[in-house]
């Protein structure tokens, strides 16, 4: 077991943050155990990543370099950085939890008899991880056991990335050996569902809608809101997948990432996709009737109680209030 | 087409979660449970498979005696049958121990494809479907929004992040973890409960399946989590707390 490693995913110069917090993690484990800090990403020499992690630790960076790389694949994945792992034989590998790491590193880990520790929001000494249960009503600590190396997928935003002390990076190209057969997959180039028409991104005033509403036609009450307030209605994920209201008003990490001035969240529970689209919100109010909804945990006011009743009561005051 | 679906009994999402008194899991007495809502999605997509192409659908879950509910429900619903994993000690096996025990169940039966939700609304570790992919050694994609037949296996949806998706080709056997909202959820019919009481349930003993392998990961305590902000609660009447945070939103916010 050897050190560290943190596997960085390149989004292109300037758009990797969430790997920089994954770095960032890696540093508190290295500040834990004492041990050396590596990092590794999918791509060659020039990649831009490489270039925002370099003239500082990690002091080794391996570029992962493949033609049948190019494209994502589970299988591809899965099995460069198998045999990554296998050569550095690293004690800790840490990657941002993203719908990438998601996807290809349960199957990496199982080749090790591992487990990913997925979503990873605090690392204690022990060490100690802790992730959510219940969709964040709860927090779990997890400990990770035996000799084998240990799998541990960084919440976005859970890590403030920071600047280490100067040091040197050297970059070692890594050509893993990858058979087109073992390839088993076929993806096509991503694509955008439907143009959107509806801008949330730029609202500055969001009433946004969750399953505490209960039924399709109590939203009307909740766009009464919206209206008397001038703002848009947006919704969390429930509502768009029952088709209450339009995929295109889904607000998280799978729709629209917002920044209004006020997000009044009615019925909404705040779970972690939920929580991840409206952190950039300036005032976040809450509405639900569960006082230990994790809404609680990132809105600057609450109101526990009755949608049914608190939401047209708002509605009053706030008609009576622009008069 | 010969389909599992593999599901999971988790608590109900309004149920009250408390922690017991040992830290280590919730009080699960007068706790009542629920068929987790990724899987019925991933339920909902294999019987609509199933109504184009013919074959069968099988359910196949892992858990103590109580689960036979949610088996009954995901029959009642037009699954053909289902298959049982006895366990009451499922909460001692990390996500590679429950996968090892669905993988040895499900290789009894050379299905086409194994569909099961996303992540489970308890544990939310979103890794046991890609890991029995592994452990089968079949082709897998996660978060998939829609299946469809092709002359050498199957085309997926699949959903990425901020609105974008793609297509993926795969082919069978393969397993695919599904995405919530892909289709519109059907609900049992009163025949449909009625026939699921004679369809067939096989149970099979975890012990029987897969030798017990102390896990690599376990849960040290549970708590609740610490509050980001200091968040003012406004209480009162509906009326009174509705004013007070129309004066907040004036004067404060000041977006009135």
């Amino acid at each position: 077991m050897s050190g560290i490693l943190v596997v960085q995913e390149e989004r292109g110069l300037g758009r990797n943050r969430f790997s920089q917090e994954a770095l960032a993690a890696g540093r508190v484990i290295a500040s834990l155990t004492g041990l050396p800090l590596e990092t590794a990403v999918v791509g060659d020499k020039n990649t831009p990543i490489l270039a925002e992690t370099s003239g500082a630790p990690p002091s080794a960076a391996y570029a992962v370099e493949h033609p049948l790389l190019n494209i994502y694949t589970s299988d591809g994945y899965a099995l460069a950085f198998e045999q990554l792992i296998r050569k550095l034989n690293p004690a800790y590998i840490l990657l941002p939890h993203s719908y990438q790491v998601r996807d290809f590193v349960p199957r990496l880990a199982a080749r090790f008899n591992q487990v990913l520790i997925g979503d990873v929001s605090a690392i204690e000494s022990g060490p100690l991880f802790t992730c959510q249960l219940f969709q964040g009503k709860l927090n779990a600590r997890y400990r990770h056991q035996g000799d084998g190396p240990c799998f541990i997928s960084i919440q976005a935003g859970a890590f403030r990335p920071d600047l280490p002390a100067a040091g040197t990076t050297t970059i070692h190209p890594f050509v893993p050996d990858i058979a087109p057969e073992a390839i088993r997959t076929r993806p096509s180039e991503p694509f955008r569902a439907a143009a959107q028409t509806i801008d949330l991104g730029s609202a500055q005033l969001i009433v946004s809608v969750g399953r505490g509403i209960k039924e399709q036609e109590n939203i009307s009450l909740v766009q009464e809101l919206a209206t008397a307030l001038g703002a848009e209605l947006a919704a969390s994920r429930p509502i768009c997948d029952n088709g209450w209201l339009p995929m295109e008003r889904q607000v998280g990490s799978s729709g629209q990432t917002v920044a209004p001035k006020l997000y009044l969240a009615v019925g909404i529970s705040g779970a972690i996709q939920h929580l991840v689209g409206i952190k950039a919100s300036q005032c976040i109010v809450a509405i639900n009737k569960d006082p230990d909804a994790p809404i609680f945990e990132v809105a600057d006011y609450g109101i526990v109680g009755d949608l049914m009743e608190v939401v047209p009561a708002l509605t009053e005051e706030v008609k009576a209030a622009k008069q | 087409m010969k389909i599992i679906v593999a599901i999971k009994q988790v608590p109900d999402r309004d149920a009250q979660v408390r922690i017991d008194a040992a830290g280590k899991w919730i009080d699960e007495s007068d706790l009542q449970y629920a068929l987790n809502e990724p899987d019925a999605y991933a339920l909902e997509e294999a019987l609509q498979l199933k109504e184009k192409h013919d074959g069968e659908v099988i359910v196949l879950s892992a858990g103590p005696e109580r689960v036979g509910t949610t088996i009954r429900e995901a029959l009642a619903k037009g699954a053909d049958r289902a298959i049982h994993i006895l366990s009451d000690d499922l909460g001692s096996r990390d996500a590679l121990g429950v996968a090892r025990l669905l993988a040895a169940a499900a290789r009894q039966e050379n299905p086409d494809l194994i569909l099961t939700g996303l992540q489970s609304e308890d544990l939310g570790l979103g890794q046991t479907g890609v890991i029995v992919a592994e452990l089968l050694g079949l082709p897998h994609a996660t978060l998939i929004l829609h299946v469809e037949k092709t002359d050498t296996g199957i085309e997926v949806k699949r959903e990425l992040e901020e609105g974008w998706f793609q297509t993926i080709q795969l082919p069978t056997p393969a397993v695919l973890t599904i995405q919530s909202g892909g289709n519109k959820l059907r609900y049992a019919t009163l025949m449909g409960i009625k026939r699921a009481r004679t369809k067939e349930v096989r149970q099979l003993l975890a012990a029987d399946l897969v030798p017990v392998a102390s896990p690599v990961v376990t849960l040290e305590h549970i708590a609740l989590p610490s509050k980001k902000k200091s968040t003012q609660m406004l209480t009162g009447t509906p009326k009174e707390t509705a004013a007070a945070l129309v004066e907040k939103l004036r004067f404060e916010v000041r977006v009135l």
